[in-house]
């Protein structure tokens, strides 16, 4: 049930060749009908991400980032190449994506339900799972008695309850004030470490991608490709405010104006 | 850490103090009646001024007490609840079928293009033809039977509940089909777990507006034709109307009336139900 993209390329020696791979695109390109014309969100791009590597990428608005997750999570079609994950994938979206007619709670058990758990089970999983992101004693609000903040980890909680091996996340705490956004990153850092995901995080804010990132790729603009990698090396825990993250910071922005400039 | 914060601001402090939960009950209700209770007594003073004005004789408009007391005497009838009994039980019966029918033509033209191109457009024609036209068909069809009162009740209640839950379809925010089918929803249980609850509050206002349908066209109908001698709500209606019997026939005017109402408010309160859960409304707090 989870395999609309393992049932699109099984093709043994491509499996074989990137055993350490958790996802890998290849000369993927994915266009949209646009009015009369058609629309190339992506053109030919390639990317690898190791198991539990936290890879981020950075591009303008349009540069095709939520297109390329999108496929990722089987709910768009590639035109051309390939996009492959190995094992499971969970989404987060930028808005809060809760079902509002369930409780915090209920938005995780369905996510368990939907994967099969037992409904003995579910309960309890949900109450645990909402502990991980400290949301304990918000199991029973839906999700508009919630704060922007809360509904992330809420989504971040049913994210985990699909037993994921792949975390794919769209501009997650893009609406999120600072504070906030400070706080889910340590607590996103810590669920990571906990359990060896692999994350691929989009966004638009280099500093955000700086702060969490192992590697950052920086996207072209319409149509969207890899233009530029940067390896983050800095030592973990990343502060946001640290001068050396803010000349990698300011070299990546320096890019994505030169992308935007060039290519826009 | 969000609970943190909560216990360490003791949002209990700062609480105003609350007032005794079944006074604070007796309040709400209160406040929600007596605007009503104004106007039906506001109605029953203008009726008696009206029949005191000598306007039209007493036999053609009696005053409001006489009608109170008819009503009373009707009321420890058995003849009457056998009549509401019947009415309620072909306007149960033709409501549920008008329900099943709407919801099953409602997913299959949101599933299927062709089918919102060929019956949608049918489904706007239908809902505004006034289902009472259909009776002289259903007659013909069914002969003057229980079947010909359920067929016009359907045809007036369907369209209305058909047309609720479509557009309830429509207008589920794609993010959440998008949210469904990411953690692997498809089909029918992206149509259980995503796309109907997420209708559901378009759902209740159909189901509210084809419930005055089908009370309509169960009206019109028993007023139009005695199916197997049954006596009804309607028929009792037209049986007093050819006795020229003013009394029992406001009598039974104010019954159709005070149900109509019941019903309603009872739908309103499900909606706001909905509504609230669904965080709709504002809330109260």
């Amino acid at each position: 049930m989870w395999a609309p993209l393992e049932r699109e390329i099984v093709v043994s020696n491509v499996l074989a060749l990137s055993e350490k791979h958790a996802l890998s695109v290849e000369r993927l390109s994915v266009a949209f009908p646009h009015g009369d014309q058609v629309l190339l969100a992506l053109d030919g791009t390639t990317l690898e991400v190791k198991r539990g590597e936290f890879v981020c990428v950075v591009g303008a608005s349009g540069s095709g980032k939520s297109t390329l997750l999108n496929v990722l999570a089987g709910l768009d079609r590639p035109s051309a190449g390939r996009a492959h994950v190995h094992g499971r994938v969970a989404l987060i979206f930028q808005e809060s994506a809760l079902l509002p007619w369930l409780t915090a709670a209920g938005n995780v058990e369905l996510a368990l339900e939907l994967r099969g758990v037992p409904a003995s089970a579910r309960r309890q999983l949900a109450y645990e799972l909402l502990g991980r992101v400290h949301m304990t004693g918000f199991e029973k609000r839906r999700p508009h008695e919630l704060s922007g903040g809360m509904k992330q980890r809420v989504a971040l909680a049913r994210a985990l309850a699909q037993d994921a091996d792949v975390l794919l996340m769209d501009e997650p705490f893009g609406a999120l004030d600072a504070i906030s956004r400070d706080l889910l990153h340590e607590e996103l850092l810590r669920i990571w470490r906990e359990s060896r995901l692999t994350i691929l995080f989009v966004t638009h804010n280099a500093r955000e991608a700086v702060r969490l990132g192992d590697r950052v790729m920086v996207f072209t603009s319409r149509p969207g490709r890899v233009a530029h990698e940067v390896r983050v090396d800095l030592p973990r825990p990343r502060s946001l405010d640290s001068p050396e993250l803010a000349v990698i910071a300011g070299r990546i922005t320096d890019r994505l104006k030169h992308e935007v400039t060039n290519g826009g | 850490m969000a609970a943190e914060l909560a216990s360490q601001l003791d949002l209990h402090a700062v609480a105003p103090p609350t007032p005794h939960p079944v006074r604070k009950s007796i309040a709400r209700t209160w406040s929600g009646l007596w605007p009503k209770l104004g106007a039906i007594l506001l109605t029953l003073i203008f009726w008696q001024l009206v029949v005191w004005s000598g306007w039209r004789p007493q036999s053609a408009l009696p005053g409001p007490w006489p009608v109170a007391h008819r009503l009373a005497t009707d009321l420890s009838h058995f003849d009457f609840y056998a009549g509401m009994g019947v009415t309620l039980r072909r306007a149960a019966l033709g409501y549920v079928i008008a329900a099943g029918v709407a919801v099953g033509v409602a997913i299959l033209i949101g599933r299927i293009e062709l089918a919102r191109r060929s019956v949608g457009s049918l489904l706007v024609g239908l809902q505004s033809m006034p289902s009472i036209a259909w009776l002289p068909f259903a007659i013909l069809l069914l002969q003057r039977s229980e079947s010909a009162i359920t067929f016009v009740v359907v045809m007036g209640a369907a369209p209305a509940i058909a047309a609720g839950l479509l557009s309830g379809i429509d207008h589920v925010h794609p993010l959440l089909i998008r949210v469904g089918r990411a953690m692997g929803a498809d089909g029918l249980r992206l149509y259980r777990h995503v796309i109907i609850p997420a209708a559901l509050p378009a759902f209740v206002g159909g189901l509210k507006q084809g419930w005055a349908f089908a009370w309509r066209s169960l009206m019109s109908a028993e007023l139009l034709l005695v199916a197997a001698n049954q006596t009804s709500i309607g028929q009792l209606l037209q049986s007093a109307g050819k006795l020229l019997d003013m009394q029992q026939l406001l009598a039974i005017m104010i019954v159709i009336f005070v149900f109509g109402i019941l019903v309603d408010s009872l739908f309103g309160t499900l909606d706001t139900a909905i509504r609230r859960r669904w965080g709709l409304l504002g809330s109260e707090a």
